[in-house]
């Protein structure tokens, strides 16, 4: 189920301006790859690369190479469409749609592709979603309620479990908990920890601590200053990333010394 | 130790707090007094046209409204008869409003979402600067210009519902582009992001997630756009003209509208009754007249609240 992706030396560009440079990882499958980083620094438009959400802005390309299982992710017969259906992702803030409702939001990876589904189907995906979400029991009693009526940290889960019920490989997320309480926020990380058994999962995130909870890798991405691109500056265990750093700007960084 | 000595001494040219907290602005407040004057007369002025209209039209017309006058057409009715209704004008009006509906909507709707989804560099410009042009056409230049397109195909005099319709389509199709391009610009787009990232086709996400969430707004632009020509008189008159019996073709022959019918009968004015004619009245244009206007008022109403009802069965669920 969880695939592996290989990048190598990919520039990413909006239009003419160079917006990441030159990033070359691995990030393996069934584990938790941190993305960290300052703002501004190219991390987001870097994990946005990863299941071509960033070309919905015009201008937007990539150069380099983006593998997954060996298959070039921008290669001329890969459909973006079918991309993101392997790569799902999750927002910084929660984006359930706002008419459906609960179940209707689990099955929108279905229903939106005209897919036809059988009552007792739809009722399994939406169990199953909403159970790997740790949802299930909080929700079980009211899936006919509108999905904008859970509270934030229980809308983010319904999107994570609206992003599992289509069954990716990859699940992307990008800070999954900024805009969430701290005890929705270690209910997402729990949760993560979870999912990894079974999805590749890459994370933004600004939360220091939050990576070295929840990552097994470790990325620093760093920018040079205003209108210069952002680049990876270096990636290892998230444990060693957090006691010895190779590079003194990941040590500052992670030690809180700017950023 | 130098500022405890001070708060507990206060210099006597400053102000205590209560001082502060209390003495008004007394100059702000003579001003709100006077714009909240300013503002409700306003609205009361606002306010007088239209309760005054709508009383000159209820009075006038509720007398002459009858379920005989919704549902007779002036066929055989002439001089000062007691007799004739207005039912082949609601159906024109109906017909040709609702074709010229079915032909704005599709092509409004459709013009919308190209604009906000697809639409970037000088088309989409080209796109918006017209239809701002097309808002601003005299609706008697509408009506000319559908009458001209239908004479260069079917030769001169042509007059039938259609043309009607193309005409009123003419001056719908920017309020409709205009009022759904508002409301599919609302779609937050962390929406469309939610859903190509779950593996949805562009245009899918489009139509069940974009449309979807704004369909409450664009019903109600689309009635509001029938509200603004429904009762257009001028290119009506021109292009489907004047006809006294029911005629349901819109492919053929002219047929009576309700604004057109209500110009008709007041432009006929006072019937000259004979002495002591008893089966004869003198207003009876006039009166008819009003109650076609009551009922064309009555129409738009009963239009918009359809429309209420209909964009809030669809309006996005909150929860509560």
């Amino acid at each position: 189920m969880a695939q592996r992706i290989d990048i190598k030396d990919l520039n990413v560009y909006y239009g003419s301006f160079l917006a990441v440079e030159g990033v070359t990882m691995a990030i393996e499958p069934r584990s938790v790859t941190a993305l960290i980083g300052p703002s501004g620094c190219g991390k987001s438009t870097f994990l946005r690369t990863l299941n071509r959400m960033h070309e919905v802005i015009p201008g937007a390309r990539v150069e380099g190479s983006l593998t997954m299982d060996g298959v070039d992710l921008y290669g001329s017969d890969v459909d973006p469409v079918a991309v993101r259906r392997q790569v799902g992702m999750v927002f910084q803030r929660p984006n359930p749609f706002p008419t459906m409702s609960i179940a209707e939001n689990v099955l929108a990876g279905i229903r939106l592709n005209n897919r036809r589904i059988s009552k007792s189907d739809a009722r399994d995906v939406v169990e199953q979603s909403l159970v790997g979400a740790n949802l299930w029991n909080e929700v079980k009693d009211r899936l006919d309620r509108p999905g904008s009526s859970l509270s934030g940290g229980q809308q983010q889960r319904l999107c994570i479990a609206r992003a599992i019920a289509v069954k990716p490989q990859v699940l992307l997320m990008d800070e999954p908990a900024s805009a969430l309480d701290p005890i929705s926020t270690l209910a997402i990380e729990d949760l993560i920890a979870e999912l990894k058994d079974d999805y590749t999962i890459v994370i933004v995130t600004h939360n220091m601590q939050q990576a070295a909870r929840v990552s097994d890798r470790t990325a620093f991405f760093n920018i040079g200053g205003t209108g210069q691109p952002g680049r990876l500056i270096e990636m290892d265990d998230t444990r060693t990333m957090f006691s010895t750093p190779t590079e003194k700007s990941t040590e500052d960084y992670i030690s809180g010394r700017f950023g | 130790m130098a500022t405890l000595e001070q708060s507990a001494e206060p210099r006597s040219d400053r102000p205590t707090t209560r001082e502060l907290l209390t003495r008004g602005d007394t100059r702000r407040k003579a001003t709100d007094r006077v714009m909240a004057v300013v503002v409700t007369l306003a609205f009361v002025v606002a306010l007088i046209p239209l309760l005054s209209l709508s009383w000159t039209v209820l009075s006038n017309g509720i007398g002459r409204l009858s379920p005989y006058f919704l549902s007779v057409s002036m066929r055989g009715v002439f001089g000062g008869m007691d007799a004739g209704g207005i039912y082949h004008a609601i159906l024109g009006t109906v017909l040709v409003t609702g074709v010229a509906a079915l032909i704005s909507v599709p092509i409004g709707i459709m013009t919308a979402i190209y604009l906000v989804e697809y639409g970037t560099g000088p088309l989409a410009r080209a796109v918006t600067f017209f239809v701002d042009v097309m808002t601003g056409i005299p609706s008697i230049v509408a009506g000319l210009f559908a009458y001209s397109l239908f004479s260069l195909f079917l030769g001169p005099g042509v007059r039938f519902g259609v043309v009607g319709s193309v005409a009123l389509s003419v001056l719908m199709i920017p309020v409709v582009v205009r009022s759904c391009e508002e409301m599919l610009r609302l779609v937050p787009n962390e929406l469309r992001e939610a859903a190509y990232a779950l593996g949805v086709p562009k245009w899918l996400a489009i139509l069940k997630v974009v449309v979807r969430t704004a369909i409450a707004g664009i019903v109600t632009g689309v009635m509001l756009a029938v509200a603004r020509v429904i009762g257009e008189t001028a290119p009506l008159l021109v292009t489907v003209g004047v006809i006294d019996s029911i005629n349901t073709n819109v492919f053929e022959g002219r047929m009576m509208t309700l604004p057109v019918y209500v110009f008709r009968q007041y432009a006929q004015g006072l019937v000259p009754c004979a002495d002591g004619a008893t089966d004869c009245i003198a207003t009876i244009n006039i009166d008819r007249a009003w109650a076609a206007a009551l009922t064309l008022i009555l129409i738009v109403m009963l239009l918009n609240l359809a429309a209420r009802m209909i964009s809030k069965f669809f309006a996005p669920r909150t929860g509560h």
